[in-house]
């Protein structure tokens, strides 16, 4: 296998397709973290609502109504948990509101058992992204193509969004130094406000799209958190640059160390942290200098 | 005037009580939170159904004592620890994951208490670590899977990649197929194990699989994980070329329907599914059905007949601890799984197996039996059991 090209593209699509999900999460916390200095470890639990915010609007009119019902709703609970419990956590140290999302996680985890039950729920991929598509001389389910073109396209509105406007500016400014972006007249609390919410809306995007290729369980939000803050840890707190490197580094090495290395999958990645960790405490493309 | 009220009080007691004698406290011990909550609720039903239907004619009230062990071994040795001292059970029933019945094993079995497993399959727990106080009315990882090899080999499948979670479940049940599949003349080409509960992703083992040469995967999953894998592997469209094999919690009715179509098609064995062909499962499908409104899964079968067994014991005469333990290990009946009894050399259940494909059916998915495999008792497995008493 190892002298069959299109085993290693397949691989190759694996990877890119695990990254972008990925991605997906992981910039939203990178960028809430950036800017507001807030560790928000519920960031799982969001994606698993999402997910079941997306099932139940599946159920009732199919993928697509799911797939924009999703972010929605999840940014609606963004700005609940933003007025009621983030705002008055900002002055705090990162320890409380550590200890705050984290049990945020385990509240809203039975919470999602509660309205849906312990069984696992499906959405079902639309005809139009169900079946296969050839590519470059393989086959590859037209679905993860989807994700991998949902993703890119993501990371390049954000891109545009971060350097080309003015909202981009003041964000950039406010993760730089927010005092002095305040002092210029900029509505710092707002923005934060803004920022979360479109963090949130992702979190609930990636959330929905995961839903058809993973199941929807109530655990599912536990388990992306600790790839997720890999992710942004090993490409560095705060940044668009960041997120997109880390995605990328976590999913290729998952990927291709489980086909090389299988014995040290799982071991793999968090080396890689470790190494991160000790010769670029920082990570690769830090937001501040 | 003081002693006179507590004459009194005992008097009174000692005339209520008689009834009490023939009361038998029984200590569920079941994940009714966790990852597992859905297999706690599903045993809970099955047992309480048993207890009700074959229990109202044996003179005896249960009462039941309900502990969640959230899945955490630490935690359900406090609660176990909590029935058999504080409440003082007669008998427990219940465990769902082998971490956790690993974990009360010797408190189990240091304190007499008999102890009816109703899910954890580790093969060990009925193997070097027996004990005759623990009788297991599930199944074991290394039973659901043996019958499987020779099976598959007899239909003409020569080459087989094989992919399980990694852990001591995943690896026993992988094993238990791979012995008598090899045995046969088989040929197993790859062997992966994924990190447990921690792949998301399965598409780097497809495609491992897709080109290994295979003629068929045989591979162990369940809950979160079995939905994920199935729906992936019909994405990466492997079903045609490469047929899918497994274990039966693969496409368990628990929780098929996520599964959606992807898992038709799909062929596993199992002791039990809901299709079975006989009068006491098509009662107790029926039963069930009324009192939860679902399809029984092998989950509430464990519970139920853990509750029969249970009864079955009681009707011999057992009353307490001692007497209950050594009437769990002599019990046999005809259950909705067919017949049923407990091998006295390691108290595991023995049962035949069921080879069953994953159909649509009128109302969502359903299971074709496609063949009977005859039960078989487990190797002793290093178990050394003191005979069985009379």
């Amino acid at each position: 296998m190892a002298h069959d090209p299109g085993f290693w593209m397949l691989q190759a699509l694996n990877a890119l397709q695990l990254s972008m999900l990925l991605f997906l999460l992981s910039i939203g916390l990178t960028v809430i973290f950036g800017l507001m200095h807030f560790v928000n470890l519920a960031h799982g639990s969001l994606y698993a609502l999402g997910a079941y915010f997306g099932a139940s609007a599946a159920a009732v009119g199919g993928f697509w109504l799911g797939f924009f019902v999703a972010p929605v709703a999840v940014a609606g609970v963004g700005v609940l948990l933003y007025s009621g419990l983030i705002r008055r956590m900002r002055k705090s140290g990162p320890m409380a509101q550590v200890l705050v999302t984290f049990g945020l996680i385990f509240a809203l985890l039975d919470l999602t058992r509660l309205f849906w039950g312990d069984l696992a729920l499906a959405i079902q991929v639309p005809q139009i992204l169900a079946g296969r598509t050839a590519l470059l001389g393989i086959e590859y389910p037209t679905y993860r193509l989807f994700i991998i073109g949902l993703g890119l396209s993501i990371f390049a509105a954000l891109a545009f969004v971060l350097s080309r406007t003015q909202i981009g500016a003041m964000i950039r400014a406010g993760v730089d130094n927010d005092a002095m972006a305040a002092c210029l007249g900029i509505n710092v609390e707002r923005l934060f406000f803004i920022v979360f919410c479109v963090g949130c809306a992702l979190a609930g995007l990636a959330g929905v799209v995961a839903a058809p290729l993973l199941s929807v369980t109530p655990d599912m939000g536990l388990q992306i958190l600790i790839p997720t803050l890999i992710v942004i840890v090993i490409g560095g707190l705060g940044s668009l640059k960041g997120a997109v490197a880390g995605s990328l580094i976590f999913g290729f090495v998952q990927t291709f160390g489980a086909v090389l290395a299988p014995q040290l999958a799982s071991v793999l990645i968090y080396a890689l942290l470790a190494a991160v960790l000790v010769i670029k405490p920082v990570g690769l493309f830090p937001a501040k200098g | 005037m003081k002693r006179a009220i507590l004459a009194a009080l005992g008097l009174a007691t000692s005339l209520a009580l008689p009834a009490a004698a023939d009361d038998l406290k029984v200590g569920l011990l079941l994940p009714f939170s966790g990852v597992y909550a859905a297999l706690g609720n599903d045993i809970e039903a099955g047992f309480t159904l048993a207890l009700d239907e074959f229990g109202s004619d044996t003179g005896v009230t249960f009462d039941v004592v309900r502990e969640d062990t959230e899945v955490k071994p630490p935690v359900a040795l406090g609660k176990a620890k909590k029935l058999i001292l504080q409440d003082k059970v007669d008998v427990m029933a219940g465990i769902v994951s082998s971490g956790v019945l690993g974990a009360v094993r010797d408190m189990v079995h240091g304190a007499g208490v008999p102890l009816i497993v109703a899910n954890a399959g580790n093969d060990d727990a009925t193997g070097a670590s027996c004990s005759p106080f623990i009788t297991r009315m599930s199944f074991s990882n290394g039973q659901v899977n043996r019958p499987m090899g020779t099976w598959m080999y007899d239909q003409g499948i020569r080459k087989v990649f094989t992919l399980a979670p990694d852990y001591a479940a995943g690896r026993q049940m992988i094993d238990g197929f791979t012995q008598t599949f090899t045995a046969a003349g088989g040929e197993v080409v790859g062997q992966e194990f994924t990190p447990f509960q921690k792949t998301q992703d399965f598409g780097p083992y497809l495609a491992q699989a897709k080109a290994s040469g295979a003629d068929a995967v045989y591979v162990f999953y369940a809950g979160g994980e079995a939905i994920s894998f199935v729906k992936q592997y019909d994405s990466f469209g492997l079903k045609a070329e490469l047929p899918l094999y497994g274990s039966g919690f693969l496409t368990s009715p628990l929780y098929v329907n996520a599964e959606g179509p992807s898992a038709e098609g799909v062929i596993t064995a199992l002791h039990y599914v809901p299709t079975i062909d006989n009068p006491a499962n098509a009662a107790f499908v029926a039963a069930f059905k009324a009192k939860t409104g679902r399809v029984p899964s092998e989950f509430a079968v464990h519970g139920y007949d853990a509750g029969r067994a249970l009864v079955t014991a009681v009707q011999t005469g057992a009353r307490d601890r001692e007497t209950l333990a050594a009437a769990l290990r002599k019990v046999s009946f005809d259950g909705p799984r067919g017949a049923l009894s407990i091998d006295p050399a390691t108290n595991n259940i023995v049962q035949p197996i069921y080879v069953y494909e994953t159909v649509a059916g009128d109302d969502g998915l359903t299971q074709k039996v496609l063949a009977q495999l005859p039960a078989e008792a487990d190797p002793v497995n290093g178990c050394a059991m003191p005979a069985v008493s009379n």
